[in-house]
């Protein structure tokens, strides 16, 4: 049974796991031993042994680093034990943060796909819009998401679709470069065949380009979703009061809360981590249905 | 134009020069061609002679820089436009995400056949090839000999009359290649089409042409046509007789001639 295991995959990740686990506790009690021997000293206490000091390390309500158990803990109580409706939910936050970032994975997919069809049917949009393209990404988000959600409240948009827009900014840029190399990678053969038929550009798109995009397509949409999270969470520090992730760890630091902190970082990562994991059954689905081995 | 009605092809004073960073090259000098209907002509020669350049002008792939070409008295462009020929390509270049059914209704699709057609000429066309029950399988799932004969159905799905083959059995084993040549002949007497086909092999040549085309590199040109009268209904056998070895000879002394100055 243990040679099963580790043949497998799920030995390996576990010992994995284990080490790390290991190396966290080991980090918080360095991390937080001094914090802790303040505190000691405070309540002149001097006698403390070893095995006192490191508990105390591993059970402070404002670590500088918490144990997994502690956000572990801090999950059990905040995603399971509190009402979904109750604003302290991670259940909440979550659905806040999910809701942006899927109708921005949406707004930034079409869009990335759209440019992708300009750049490569348009010589002249190839020279003069990629650049651009490129470009919009080298300005850091965080410096963006406030003037975007501040310009966008002049004109009356509000809620939901400023966060999508920051989210779509960072998700459309993946979309665009894989699907650009994917209309283009069709080989010179199959092109040439479409004009033995004397096919309509139309038809070659849809009947190569396209199909010979979808691949790159898939690999650009996981990078992407993960990458609307992320300018989700960035649009919810700037814009908090609607709750989310963002809001969540903004609150977090400024009362200090660390173990809310990693609450939140853990539960946005495993939001991540099952959005990716969908585009990828997505994936396998379609290039089944389109023969792949 | 000059075109007799009776010629599927008319080449006259045909050349093509390619503009390179190292100076012009002449793929093909002042080539003349007429292929009746019917005909199974095959172009011959070492890499470089303009063989494969020659195919891809008749098909509207290249642009010739000189001479005239007729196909059915239009231009090559207008040939491609009416759907006058099918292609068979080196490789099978088949699209890896359609079946092989859905690959040979390809060309059907994009000329506007209607379902029910479309599904009555690719149960057709695999019967042709013989791969009749390979309708719903993926091209990987394949022998490469199989996926070339499904391009050939795909090629001929729409009846175009003319076939230009390029090298279609380069890539395959001896074997394979014979049983292919041997099907292509049945096929080609079944059919009546005219077929223009590229290749380098002496035997494959002579064994299935009416037409044999000599050409000669650089630059690219004919060096000699010979006529080659057998039966229609000839099978792999007639390899071993006098009349094969002779034409068979004459190709070679032809492809060595032309290659003399060379080297």
């Amino acid at each position: 049974m243990l040679k099963a295991l580790w043949a497998g995959k799920t030995g390996p990740v576990l010992i994995v796991c284990a080490m790390l686990t290991v190396i966290w506790y080991g980090a918080a009690i360095f991390l937080n031993g001094d914090l802790q021997r303040d505190a000691f000293a405070n309540a002149g206490k001097t006698d403390y042994t070893l095995a006192e000091l490191i508990d105390g390390t591993w059970s402070q309500e404002r670590p500088k680093l918490p144990t997994p158990g502690q956000i572990l803990v801090e999950l059990n109580k905040t995603v399971i034990d509190t009402a979904p409706t109750s604003k302290r939910s991670l259940v909440y936050h979550g659905s806040v943060t999910l809701s942006a970032t899927l109708l921005g994975f949406l707004i930034g997919s079409a869009l990335g796909m759209v440019l992708a069809i300009l750049v490569v049917h348009v010589k002249s949009l190839d020279k003069s819009l990629m650049p651009w393209i490129v470009a919009s990404q080298t300005v850091p988000i965080v410096a963006l998401a406030p003037m975007i959600i501040v310009i966008m409240n002049q004109f009356d948009v509000t809620g939901l679709v400023p966060k999508a827009v920051i989210a779509a900014y960072l998700s459309f840029f993946p979309v665009t470069v894989g699907m650009v190399k994917g209309l283009r990678s069709p080989d010179p053969l199959q092109l040439d065949l479409m004009r033995t038929y004397s096919a309509s550009r139309v038809q070659t798109f849809l009947k190569l380009r396209v199909p010979s995009a979808v691949p790159f397509l898939f690999a650009s949409l996981r990078v992407a979703v993960a990458a609307s999270l992320v300018g989700t969470v960035v649009a919810e520090l700037t814009k908090s009061e609607d709750g989310g992730f963002g809001a969540r760890l903004l609150a977090g630091s400024y009362y200090g809360q660390t173990i809310q902190i990693w609450a939140a970082l853990m539960a946005a990562a495993a939001c991540a981590w099952i959005l990716v994991t969908l585009v990828g059954v997505a994936d396998r689905m379609v290039s089944k249905a389109m023969g792949a081995r | 134009m000059l075109a007799s009605p009776a010629n599927v092809i008319d080449i006259n004073d045909l050349s093509l020069t390619f503009e390179t960073g190292d100076g012009p090259v002449h793929a093909l000098s002042h080539v003349s061609l007429s292929i009746e209907k019917g005909d199974f002509v095959s172009l011959i020669g070492p890499s470089g002679c303009g063989k494969t350049t020659l195919l891809r002008v008749i098909a509207d792939l290249e642009q010739p820089t000189g001479g005239r070409i007729a196909i059915n008295g239009h231009t090559p462009h207008e040939a491609r436009m009416r759907r006058a020929y099918g292609y068979v390509f080196q490789a099978p270049a088949l699209y890896p995400w359609r079946t092989i059914g859905k690959n040979i209704a390809l060309p059907l699709e994009i000329m506007g056949y209607s379902k029910d057609e479309r599904a009555e000429r690719v149960r057709k066309g695999l019967d042709l090839v013989n791969l009749t029950g390979f309708e719903n399988k993926f091209p990987w799932q394949l022998s490469g000999g199989m996926q070339q004969r499904a391009s050939i159905a795909r090629a001929l799905s729409f009846d175009p009359e003319l076939l230009l083959m390029d090298e279609p059995f380069g890539a395959l084993d001896e074997i394979v290649r014979d049983k292919l040549n041997e099907q292509l002949l049945r096929l080609w007497e079944m059919t009546q089409k005219t077929v223009v086909f590229v290749t380098h092999s002496i035997p494959e040549a002579v064994f299935l042409s009416t037409k044999i085309v000599v050409m000669s590199p650089r630059p690219g040109k004919i060096h000699d046509i010979i006529t080659c009268d057998f039966p229609r209904d000839r099978t792999l056998d007639i390899r071993e007789t006098p009349e094969f070895l002779e034409v068979a000879n004459r190709v070679r002394h032809g492809l060595r001639e032309g290659h003399s100055y060379v080297d």
